[in-house]
């Protein structure tokens, strides 16, 4: 790969946004818009400079949930994916009831939740963690399910302990499904907070929307929206920066294969 | 019979009652520092008789003994190499072929102390089967022959007593093969451990082994014991003497009876011959 072309390519995710905020600002000029239909990305930048103070705070405490509710989600999500990876038993008995717990429309548990808890934080926690659990849990059990069984007879014919299997195959071979679900699951948790802060918070980028619904200041709704979708990018980014150092093994680099058949 | 690997009367079947007899009363002994090998036609329970040898599972009948003791359990001494390498993708080469000497003991318990040494162990290892300056690389960065040399060196980086090969040289290429089976000679006549081999390739099992074991279809019995009486070390050259041939010959012939014997179907012909 050239040079240019290394470039081209690390320069094209900003390219497409950039390019989609000028069409967008063009669409509302020369259709003559309306603010309160669809705001020009101007419109909404000086919204988010006007608000920038109620913006940010509220933001962070989106941030705050949505991190305890992933964080909690990472530990639950890898305890159950072990539990169901290496034992049939646990794995006929829970996959069932996880599918329905993951089937089951977060924003309908809110309300429930809202009693057990009141309102504000908890909820906002407690949802994003049951939108992150899943994904982790079905990936850590798929990478310590398919391990090969040569390989364990290899180990087990050395006099390996299970113990021993899954922290020298098991795990390891666990890290690149690990990280793939760790992307999913982080902006599954920001859904997860939002949607429990539009219902039941006084707090939180989800409120603020709903405020600014209700006063139709459709500006500051856009500008929630986009800087929700910028955490969601940071945290993703993080993720995948930590995955290419940890498991970059899993991502082999053709061009620097040698040897034949 | 003093043998190192006794099977008597060994049956297996997989599943409860109603389910594929795979081995049915296979008595065979494997003496120390012998290297055996078990041809037979496709699905006629080859593996499964490693496995029973191993530990790995349990016969449903009869009994296997190792070194004079009833196998309960899998053993702790044996090394393993498979048709598929198996390397752990996220360690180099040295580093997968000293697996085991982080699991068996006495060396798990002084590889921390003496890495050095066995550092060291494992680097002439891997230059004995021409792997020397490929210690760093990753295993996708090596050639299925080259990833199936490294896989050997891991079975014998311990010093097992016993070596199981599972058809480990069949995914290569003729002349790869032959290079290995040299290899595996010169690693054996160096270190004389018990040897294993599960093949279908005719040629393989009589440039190898001491004894060859001929197994019948599903279910497997062994049908017939050479004893391959050619001097050591053999060479490539010599397999297309007429005394090999001639070995070869009756093999295949008793392969054949097998077959027939055993109704395998006309599709999955062509296996038990040679390459």
């Amino acid at each position: 790969m050239t040079l240019n072309r290394r470039r081209l390519e690390l320069a094209m995710p900003w390219i497409v946004i950039v390019g989609l905020l000028i069409v967008w600002q063009l669409v509302v000029d020369i259709f003559q818009i309306r603010q309160f239909i669809l705001p020009s990305p101007v419109a909404i930048y000086e919204a988010f400079l006007q608000y920038r103070e109620p913006i940010m705070s509220n933001a962070m405490f989106t941030l705050v949930s949505t991190l305890i509710g992933f964080g909690i989600g990472i530990v639950v999500g890898v305890l159950l994916g072990a539990v169901i990876g290496s034992s049939r038993l646990a794995y006929v008995g829970l996959y069932p009831l996880l599918i329905g717990i993951n089937s089951v429309p977060k924003a309908a548990v809110v309300p429930i939740l809202v009693l057990w808890m009141g309102i504000g934080q908890p909820p906002a926690i407690t949802t994003a963690f049951m939108l992150s659990f899943f994904p982790i849990a079905v990936n850590v059990a798929t990478g310590l399910a398919t391990v090969e069984p040569e390989l364990e007879d290899v180990l087990r014919s050395l006099g390996a302990s299970r113990l021993d299997i899954l922290r020298k195959v098991g795990l390891p071979r666990t890290m690149p499904y690990f990280f793939a679900s760790l992307k999913v699951s982080i902006t599954l948790a920001f859904v997860g907070s939002v949607i429990s802060e539009t219902i039941a918070s006084n707090d939180g980028i989800g409120y603020l929307m709903l405020q600014a619904a209700s006063q139709f200041r459709v500006p500051l709704m856009f500008a929630g929206v986009f800087v929700i979708a910028s955490m969601g990018i940071a945290t993703y980014v993080i993720f995948a920066l930590l995955e290419r150092r940890l498991t970059g093994w899993a991502t082999r680099r053709q061009d620097m294969n040698f040897g034949g058949g | 019979m003093n043998a190192f690997v006794e099977l008597d009367k060994v049956s297996l079947r997989y599943g409860e009652q109603q389910g594929t007899l795979a081995i049915e009363h296979v008595d065979l002994g494997i003496e120390a520092g012998q290297f055996a090998a078990v041809v037979g036609p496709s699905g006629c329970g080859k593996s499964s008789l490693m496995k029973l040898v191993t530990g790995l599972l349990p016969p449903t009948s009869g009994a296997v003994r190792v070194a004079g003791k009833p196998v309960n359990g899998p053993l702790k001494i044996v090394g393993m190499a498979f048709q598929n390498p198996t390397l752990l993708p996220w360690r180099n080469t040295l580093s997968n072929t000293m697996l085991p000497l982080e699991i068996v003991q006495p060396h798990r318990s002084r590889l921390r102390q003496h890495r050095e040494e066995y550092v060291t162990l494992a680097k002439k290892l891997l230059a004995a089967v021409g792997l020397n300056g490929f210690e760093e690389k990753q295993p996708w960065m090596l050639s299925g022959g080259m990833q199936q040399r490294a896989s050997l060196c891991r079975s014998l980086i311990h010093n097992p007593a016993l070596l199981m090969l599972d058809e480990p040289f069949a995914a290569l290429d003729a002349f790869t093969r032959e290079e290995l089976w040299s290899v595996l000679q010169d690693l054996w006549l160096e270190r004389k451990f018990t040897c294993t081999l599960v093949t279908h390739d005719l040629r393989e099992a009589a440039y190898l082994a001491d004894v060859i074991f001929v197994m019948s279809a599903r279910p497997g019995k062994i049908v017939a014991t050479h004893r391959v009486d050619l001097p050591r070390p053999r060479t490539i050259e010599m397999t297309y003497e007429p005394k090999f041939i001639e070995i070869l010959h009756t093999i295949r012939g008793q392969i054949a009876q097998a077959r027939s014997d055993g109704r395998v179907s006309e599709s999955a012909a062509a296996e038990a011959g040679n390459p």
